[in-house]
């Protein structure tokens, strides 16, 4: 830390709401001051209102919403007073901002290059020339490899990590006093979330910048805040130095949240039952090939799933992690024929679930069901909840009235009130529409549940909830579960043995702790290394 | 519902786009009622000027029949064809689009290249001929309107069900061992009601459109009175009296215009994330 005067203060900052929202104000009596050369975490839950008073600054609140108290003061000027001219002049070139998915954020239809030129464009800065240059520059510094060929590259043609760079690039472009970084790792992979933090750690050191850091993520917080300031339903409820807020934390809600994170240590499992068989999957491959045939020119070839085999005991947890791209899902949807795969076999109950059609694979399918990511998009927002939970046993020919009075019992099972049966989706939170899908999958009670990344769109205390309730039923209805996530925390939490997939390819299968601790395979060590928040939790076990 | 209401209701074009339809329709049903005489009958001497009587205020046509009775006996007859050629245009449309767009490959590429032959050919044209093969009558104007306007709805339900068929409900609803049929009809359709609605508000401007334009050219039902037959009959007579092709083409031009607003504004009321801001 070089320099200890704030840049920004923030006071009594009030933001209401447009009428008939689920509260009058989005944040209300906000107040914080960013000081040059430091992070400062903005840590909540989704809907707490933490990416609000950034926006505010920013001159971004959406139509309806706006700005009724309090001051933000950017050396001694209130940005919110500013006129839109005065304000865009700021923009970019004092305060700078970069978003949480970098594929929308750029234009994908102009090269890097010239996105980043267009920076300087905006402000009347440098010859074209000039621009050029120094936008490679930029990107040399923000670790592109080779910046000359990707300054000439489209948005498309860079990774998830590279675009994000070329955000931070733009961001960077003018030097800004203030940057805000609004959840820029969510929607990336570990290894390259690893990568990006440490981008934005050094650039900050280097350019004694202030970085308010928008996040949902402890672990993230723990790896580079120097203050956090933790946030619910629009008030700040904790405000400290990261170290005290983290170890200490004083608030109620603020200790909840971070108990809720999963623990990075996996209990040596109690030997599960591994005699009896329940799933057992061989030489499971699936290739997709796109272009090719007559003009297409060279066919695509991407092996998503390239000759997988394991077995899942009765009342097992498997967990099948890898980043995106791994062929994680592909296995996942291959289980349940929701795609076919085109060699291998998976074996349930005697029957070759890969081979079977028509009538055949309709019954046999009914033990095994899936629970799906989205909880917004897995139910049909025209059908009321009892019908959705009905429809499968319906179809399978169970008298409508017993499928409705077992629908009743299945969301009294997960911790739903049984009136929720007429009400529609949209009536529930994601939570609860979550806990909805697990009670149609056990609906037509299932021996296997595959769950497909189905806490990864959850806040962190309703992921422990829902994960709580996933480990209850699979002991007292003696499931399988095959728990498909890219969150290694999750993993280590509910899985009594990992498959580590990347590329397609199987590189490492145990037990979770023999996971955690003695990896094997190189890749699945970076991949531990990776997880945001594990030094400083290892160094707090000791 | 209420909701759905207040945001129709914050299109002011779309709300009196109703208050203008709601008028058409109430003149078509009383029309029996206000005008019990046919109004194909002579009421008085042809070519009676609007407002020089006062039971006959619009006037009368070269054969001295009732202008008056004839708009509100004509409303009837836009509004049928209207709707029951746009009713059978979505029953043929959105089965071709669902089978299309959920089963994909050949099925798709079969019915498709269905459409497609009967979008390349004009409409108007196919629609004369079709009038002309089948002898002019309501039925035959109905189904040949319909025959020429159900492709844009197969093409849409399409777009939809491909669009729907990817979501997790529905492969939720695969797995749990629905039949095709019953994923098409409860989890997939339902959803695609919203633009299906839209267009068909549009489409039964169109097919009045249609339908004046056949009458226009002498193809219409040469036992109902109709607006195009109207027109068409007076245009010989344009010049010595414009009230017979005015009043007729102006009711005409009221009605399609209503309706296009209520499209756009069940549009905005339906699909509120694509409405435009500001409205």
């Amino acid at each position: 830390m070089t320099d200890t005067s704030s840049v920004l203060q923030i006071k009594g900052l009030q933001i209401a709401l447009p009428e008939g929202a689920d509260r009058p104000f989005a944040v209300d009596d906000v107040s914080y001051d960013l000081k040059a050369g430091e992070i400062l975490c903005i840590v909540g839950e989704s809907g707490s209102g933490k990416s609000m008073s950034a926006n505010a600054m920013m001159g971004l609140l959406p139509d309806l919403v706006r700005p009724t108290a309090g001051e933000i003061l950017f050396h001694d000027t209130d940005l919110l007073k500013l006129s839109e001219d005065a304000l865009r002049d700021l923009r970019g070139k004092k305060i700078a901002m970069i978003f949480q998915e970098p594929m929308s954020a750029l234009n994908p239809l102009m090269r890097v290059d010239d996105q980043i030129a267009e920076v300087f464009e905006a402000h009347d800065l440098l010859s074209p020339a000039e621009r050029r240059t120094r936008a490679i520059e930029l990107l040399t510094e923000v670790g592109i490899p080779d910046p000359e060929k990707a300054a000439r590259a489209y948005p498309f043609q860079l990774s998830g990590g590279q675009r994000q760079r070329v955000m931070i690039a733009m961001a960077l472009a003018l030097e800004p006093e203030i940057l805000i970084a609004d959840e820029p790792t969510t929607a990336l992979d570990v290894t390259t979330q690893a990568q990006i933090l440490k981008l934005i750690a050094d650039l900050q050191e280097r350019h004694g910048m202030a970085v308010m850091f928008i996040t949902h993520d402890f672990g993230v917080v723990a790896e580079i805040a120097d203050r956090v300031a933790v946030m619910q339903l629009g008030k700040i409820v904790e405000h400290g130095n990261a170290d005290e807020v983290l170890d200490h934390p004083q608030h109620d809600y603020t200790r909840k949240l971070i108990a809720a994170i999963p623990k990075l240590h996996a209990d040596d499992a109690e030997e599960a039952d591994t005699k009896k068989t329940a799933l057992e999957v061989i030489g499971l491959t699936k290739t997709y090939r796109s272009g090719g045939g007559l003009f297409g020119g060279p066919e695509r070839v991407v092996h998503a799933v390239n000759d997988i085999s394991f077995k899942l005991g009765v009342g097992e947890t498997l967990g099948v992690v890898g980043e995106s791209g791994s062929g994680k899902s592909s296995v996942g949807r291959c289980l349940v024929r929701l795609q076919d795969p085109d060699q291998g076999s998976v074996l349930l109950d005697g029957e070759d679930m890969a081979t079977l059609t028509g009538e055949k694979l309709r019954t046999v399918r009914k033990s095994i069901q899936m629970i799906f990511q989205d909880p917004f998009a897995s139910l049909n927002p025209r059908s009321k909840i009892g019908r959705i939970i009905a429809e499968g046993p319906i179809a399978h020919g169970v008298p409508a009235k017993q499928a409705y009075a077992k629908a009743a019992e299945l969301l009294d099972l997960v911790g739903l009130d049984p009136s929720a049966i007429d009400r529609y989706p949209h009536e529930f939170s994601g939570g609860q529409r979550q806990r909805i899908g697990i009670a149609r999958a056990l609906a037509l009670e299932p021996e296997i549940i595959i769950a497909d990344e189905a806490v990864s769109a959850l806040d962190v205390s309703i992921q422990a909830q829902v994960l709580d309730l996933l480990d209850d039923l699979k002991t007292r209805l003696n499931l399988s579960l095959v728990f498909i996530t890219h969150d290694l925390r999750v993993a280590a939490q509910i899985c009594d043995r990992i498959a580590v997939m990347q590329k397609g390819n199987l590189v490492e299968l145990g037990t979770a702790s023999d996971i955690f601790n003695n990896p094997k395979s190189d890749y699945t060590r970076s991949l531990i290394e990776a997880i945001p928040g594990r030094e400083k939790e290892l160094a707090a076990a000791g | 519902m209420r909701d759905f209401w207040s945001r129709f209701k914050r299109n002011r074009g779309a709300v009196a786009g109703l208050a203008i339809l709601v008028i058409v329709v109430a003149v078509a049903a009383l029309a029996p009622v206000l005008f019990p005489q046919s109004p194909w009958k002579m009421v008085q001497r042809p070519f009676l000027p609007p407002l020089t009587m006062d039971a006959l205020p619009l006037g009368t046509d070269a054969l001295g029949r009732n202008v008056l009775s004839g708009l509100a006996y004509g409303a009837q007859v836009s509004l049928l064809i209207g709707l029951v050629s746009t009713v059978v245009s979505l029953l043929i449309g959105i089965p071709i689009g669902a089978l299309a767009g959920y089963f994909g490959g050949w099925v798709d590429d079969g019915l498709m290249r269905f459409t497609e032959f009967f979008q390349t050919v004009p409409n108007f044209a196919l629609a004369i001929v079709l009038v002309a093969i089948f002898e002019p009558s309501v039925q035959s104007i109905i189904g040949a309107i319909a025959i020429v306007s159900w492709p844009p709805v197969a093409r849409l339900v399409r777009g939809e069900v491909l669009s729907l068929r990817s979501r997790e409900y529905v492969e939720a609803a695969i797995l749990s061992g629905q039949k095709n049929s019953t994923i098409i009809l409860r989890q997939i359709l339902p959803n695609t009601l919203s633009p299906i609605i839209v267009l068909a508000s549009l489409m039964v401007a169109t097919a009045i459109l249609l339908e004046s334009s056949l009458s226009f050219l002498g193809l219409g039902d040469p036992n109902l009175m109709s607006w195009g037959y109207m027109i068409g009959a007076a245009r010989t007579v344009i010049r010595q009296a414009w009230w017979l092709s005015f009043f007729p083409g102006f009711a005409i031009l009221m009605t399609v215009l209503a309706l296009n607003l209520i499209g756009e504004g069940l549009n905005d009321a339906l699909n509120p994330r694509l409405s435009r801001k500001g409205k």
